[in-house]
């Protein structure tokens, strides 16, 4: 064998305070600073107030006037954004105007209700970041989970308490095959996890759609792709009764996330799995099989991605349709990368989405701001958690900057030293 | 805020004979990140034409000290001066434009450019329509090669060239481009005794023409052999300057703070029934080459045997196929008459086999795990860590307060990353990882690579401990001197293949002879007659006596294999 020069990552006693070069740009964008994550909303928000604003017709008036009396501008700017931002809040929180209390409190159910399926199929992604995959697939495993799950929820007649339980077991396994069978090839062949869950994403969406044309999934009567709706006993009992949406599912992701937090920090398997997603290599050498952890990691990921289609067909839609996912195994991924695949900070991360998506009705209603909107903030929230040197210097927090600075004044050309 | 290096024309090239010196000072120097000191008020001159060693440990802050220099780092405090004027370098550009010239540890070229396109780099000039002008480079380049006996073709691949020569371009990368001041960061980690000793003549030569040359190191015999002056760094301060007469002893004890005792006691090795067998052993590399090829030896209990060469001769592969990590593999690994070959890392492991990789921070530790994570990272599914699927976090904090206690891992608490741990005390937690359980074969690659002297003492006692023990031991190690330290028998490897296998006290000369590929008897005849030709500089004797025992060994083992075959 040819001695040749060490590679420069071969030693990485890196340097105090120098750049670990060994982490990647993911896995600086999925375990980010905390103070950057909670910078990086509020920074979003106010960008989203001025697009608010922006499109705002009072706005648009008054700044055709700006020269002469620039208050107004400001004033409807402010008014624009706060009112828009006041109706987002009532439609997520708390609604004052709402009938009695419990008029009052539907916005905050129907917040958890639309969190719910954010929040498993976040913890879904964010399980599997910590190993070191990357997850696109949660919108395919749901997709997966949808069609078992209303299968057996339609088409079995079963017993009060089985048929739900099946439903959940069809549903979980689903999502777990979905999203195993990609551990497998990522395990047996190397293939790349993100190409793999994006294709397998495509499979299932048409899938489904074949399948919604099939009379085994077909309503009877139907030509719209719609199936049957699940029998009362497959569907999640509703926690408050039938004023709120909010179901059982909601109490099963609390579960499922006190379930991924003790897997990941107390158990032999999520050892295995930090291990493989932190240092691969050291994983191998310290005799950690690493493809099955690949494996197990994806089949569970997939499980979980599963309970959020389980949650959509047996708790807030009943039937199953092509739009069964919403894009809730997309946004899974924000919510994963929000709460910087941690547990309880992907639940906190599925609890805002969920807001914002409750609040985004309202909003357009009270002040006729787009719901688009609320996206737009969304990605903005991505944008500045994959870009934390630009949130730190928009916030004076970059370190460097000071020393920079200092180093300016005493800037004389190197060029008179160097041509003495 | 790097500034293009402006190509010198020809005026410059003919002014570049008439030695220009350059006197280089650094003055109160400090370098904070966040509340860590790298760099206190370090005050350094490098008179023009002098060889200035650096010497200190590895974390001591020699490197971030050159990096501020070479303008990768801005100083927190203090200024450069050059020739008494101060200057700022806002990045390695500037530092160059002043005359100062880097060559990394790891060298920075481009594997399948020529040398000429790797030495244009970043400075090339054009002909006309835009053509790469490389004449005017390979000229220079011819040059400097014949002024300093470099014996470097412009139009070779960079890739073919062994790795004493890619060094020779990285200088001459840094000489074309008009340095003054040479800063060689750890240079001879990567060479062969001779390549080394052809380095430090070629650091001569350049000082009698005029360069000045900052030697960072921290091997103390190269440092006595070619400095004029020894700054000795200690955790991020000038402990002192020393002159290169001072013994070694000395120059150690300044550089770590306290007495060391450089020689290790060890006694006499008692070796018992050879346990641990490799036969005819071959690994295969994706590329298809015979990484390791054909190899057999064997280690009895109570015994070291080192495996000395020099860095990629197949002895990552060696070890990595012991443990279960190679995939084609083929021969035989016995270990107490169990094959080894075909099982899995785990089952190797749970047989009793200690192993401690070569890159700690790649293959041994997992540097955002816990201290005490990363103490049970191949026991974490045992007893007492774990029952069933559930860990046991008070049992892992236990141990990891046992072990840190006897390895001396110098940290506040078992709960702290290990990344945050120095060299010295990243490689205390993998040997107490690896050490804390009964084992049958204790493998250690490079066990204080990147390791602080202090510690080297305590890790090498600790081998010595488990071998004392009646456990079969095998070192890898780049390091003459380690090798020569720890041995009771040195096998050599040189592209995959055992050159041969010498008894220890065998001389650095032959040794270093075997690692360039002679065999044992070669190599001996070689130094015989050099040490005719010309006498020793040092009482160090080439050991005569044990040649016979030695190829005779080299001989049988080659013999298996071709049996076999």
């Amino acid at each position: 064998m040819q001695p040749s020069a060490v590679p420069a990552t071969a030693q990485s006693g890196s340097l105090p305070g120098g750049p670990d070069e060994s982490e990647s740009l993911l896995r600086r964008i999925f375990t980010g600073n905390g103070i950057v994550t909670i910078l990086a909303v509020l920074l979003a928000l106010i960008l989203g107030g001025l697009l608010i604003a922006m499109t705002d017709k009072v706005v648009a008036s008054t700044a055709g006037y700006l020269f002469a009396r620039p208050g107004d501008f400001f004033a409807a700017v402010w008014s624009a954004a706060t009112s828009s931002y006041v109706a987002l809040f009532q439609g997520a929180i708390f609604n004052p105007r709402g009938t009695g209390v419990a008029g009052q409190f539907a916005p905050l159910m129907e917040t958890l209700t639309i969190a719910t399926p954010l929040i498993t199929a976040g913890l879904g992604v964010a399980l599997a970041f910590r190993a070191g995959l990357f997850n696109i697939g949660a919108q395919g495993q749901i997709i997966m989970a949808g069609i078992l799950a209303s299968w057996v929820g339609f088409a079995l007649h079963l017993p009060i308490g089985l048929h739900l339980l099946l439903v959940l077991v069809a549903g979980v396994i689903g999502g777990a095959v979905w999203g195993g069978i990609v551990g497998v090839l990522k395990a047996r062949t190397g293939a790349h996890e993100v190409i793999v869950t994006i294709m397998f994403n495509y499979i299932a969406l048409y899938f489904l759609r074949y399948l919604l044309d099939t009379k085994l999934f077909q309503r009877p009567g139907e030509t719209t792709p719609i199936s049957p709706i699940l029998d009362p006993s497959a569907v999640y009992p509703l926690l408050f009764g039938s004023q709120y949406r909010l179901h059982l599912g909601f109490l099963l992701a609390i579960a499922a996330t006190v379930f991924v937090s003790w897997l990941l920090n107390r158990s032999t398997i999520g050892f295995e799995f930090r291990a493989v997603g932190a240092n691969p290599k050291a994983a191998l050498t310290a005799g950690i099989n690493v493809p099955r952890a690949t494996v197990l990691v994806m089949t569970i990921a997939g499980g979980l991605a599963g309970l959020a289609g389980v949650a959509q067909v047996a708790g807030t839609e009943k039937v199953l349709t092509d739009g069964v996912a919403a894009t809730y195994g997309f946004d899974a991924i924000t919510v994963a990368l929000l709460g910087r695949s941690s547990p309880w900070g992907t639940f906190a991360a599925g609890l805002l989405f969920g807001a914002f998506r409750a609040g985004a009705v309202q909003m357009q209603i009270q002040t006729g701001t787009p719901i688009d909107i609320v996206l737009v903030v969304q990605s903005l929230i991505v944008l500045f958690i994959a870009a934390p040197p630009l949130v730190r210097a928009i916030f004076g927090l970059n370190p460097r900057k000071k020393q920079a600075a200092t180093a300016g004044k005493t800037k004389q050309a190197v060029t008179t030293g160097g041509a003495a | 805020m790097l500034r293009p290096y402006v190509p010198s024309g020809p005026r410059d090239s003919d002014t570049s004979r008439l030695v220009r010196v350059l006197k280089l000072e650094l003055k109160g120097i400090t370098k904070r990140f966040g509340s860590l000191v790298a760099n206190d008020h370090i005050d350094v001159v490098v008179e023009p034409g002098q060889i200035h060693c650096l010497l200190g440990e590895n974390g001591a802050g020699k490197s971030t000290l050159m990096n501020v220099l070479y303008g990768l780092y801005e100083p927190t405090e203090g200024e450069i001066l050059v020739d008494g004027k101060p200057v700022t370098f806002r990045g390695p550009g500037d530092a160059m434009a002043a005359g100062i010239g880097m060559v990394h540890q790891h060298f920075m070229l481009i594997p399948v450019f020529t040398v000429a396109e790797n030495v244009a780099l970043g400075a090339e000039t054009t002909k006309a329509g835009g053509f790469l002008n490389l004449d005017d480079t390979r000229r220079k380049i011819k040059e400097i090669s014949d002024r300093y006996g470099f014996d470097v073709d412009p139009d070779a691949l960079i890739e073919d060239l062994p790795v004493g020569v890619q060094q020779r371009v990285e200088i001459i990368k840094a000489l074309v481009r008009d340095a003054k001041v040479l800063i060689l960061d750890e240079p001879t980690a990567v060479l062969t005794p001779q390549d080394t000793e052809e380095l430090l003549d070629i650091m001569r030569q350049l000082k009698s023409h005029g360069t000045s040359i900052v030697f960072i190191s921290h091997k103390l015999r190269e440092v006595k052999a070619v400095s004029d002056t020894i700054t000795v760094i200690r955790r991020g301060k000038v402990v002192g300057t020393a002159s290169p007469s001072s013994s070694t002893t000395e120059l150690a004890s300044m550089m770590v703070g306290r007495a060391v005792n450089l020689t290790l006691d060890k006694a006499p090795a008692n070796p018992q029934e050879r346990t641990f067998q490799v036969k005819d052993l071959t690994v295969i590399a994706p590329s298809g080459q015979h990484v390791v090829d054909n190899i057999s030896f064997d280690i009895a209990r109570g015994e070291i045997l080192a495996i000395a060469g020099v860095q990629g001769n197949g002895q990552t592969e060696l070890t990595e196929a012991i443990l279960g990590l190679q995939d084609r593999v083929h021969g035989s690994i016995l270990l107490d008459d169990e094959e080894l070959v075909g099982r899995s890392v785990k089952d190797v492991l749970n047989a009793g086999v200690g192993f401690v990789p070569e890159d700690r921070s790649l293959d041994g530790l997992i540097g955002t795990f816990s201290i005490a994570e990363n103490l049970i990272l191949d026991r974490y599914d045992q007893a007492p860590f774990a029952s069933g699927i559930s860990m046991n976090p008070a049992k892992v904090l236990e141990n990891a307060k046992t072990r840190i206690d006897e390895f001396d891992v110098r940290t506040p608490s078992g709960s702290l990353a290990a990344g945050t741990l120095s060299g010295g005390n990243q490689q205390k937690v993998v040997m107490a990882r690896e050490l804390s359980r009964p084992l049958r074969l204790f493998i250690a690659s490079q066990p204080t690579r990147g390791v602080d002297v202090g510690s080297i003492e305590f890790l090498h006692k600790r081998i010595v401990a488990e071998r004392d023990h009646g456990t079969p031991v095998m070192i890898v190690s780049t390091e003459l001197d380690e090798v020569m330290e720890l041995a009771d028998r040195i096998a050599v490897l040189y592209k995959g293949k055992l050159v041969g296998i010498v008894p220890a006290g065998t001389g650095r000369d032959v040794l270093g002879l075997m690692m360039a590929g002679l065999s044992p008897e070669s190599a001996h005849a070689d130094t015989a007659t050099k040490n005719q030709a010309t006498t020793p500089a040092d009482g160090r004797a080439t050991a005569a006596r044990p040649v016979q025992e030695s190829t005779s060994g080299a001989a049988g083992a080659n013999a298996v294999g071709e049996n076999n075959d």
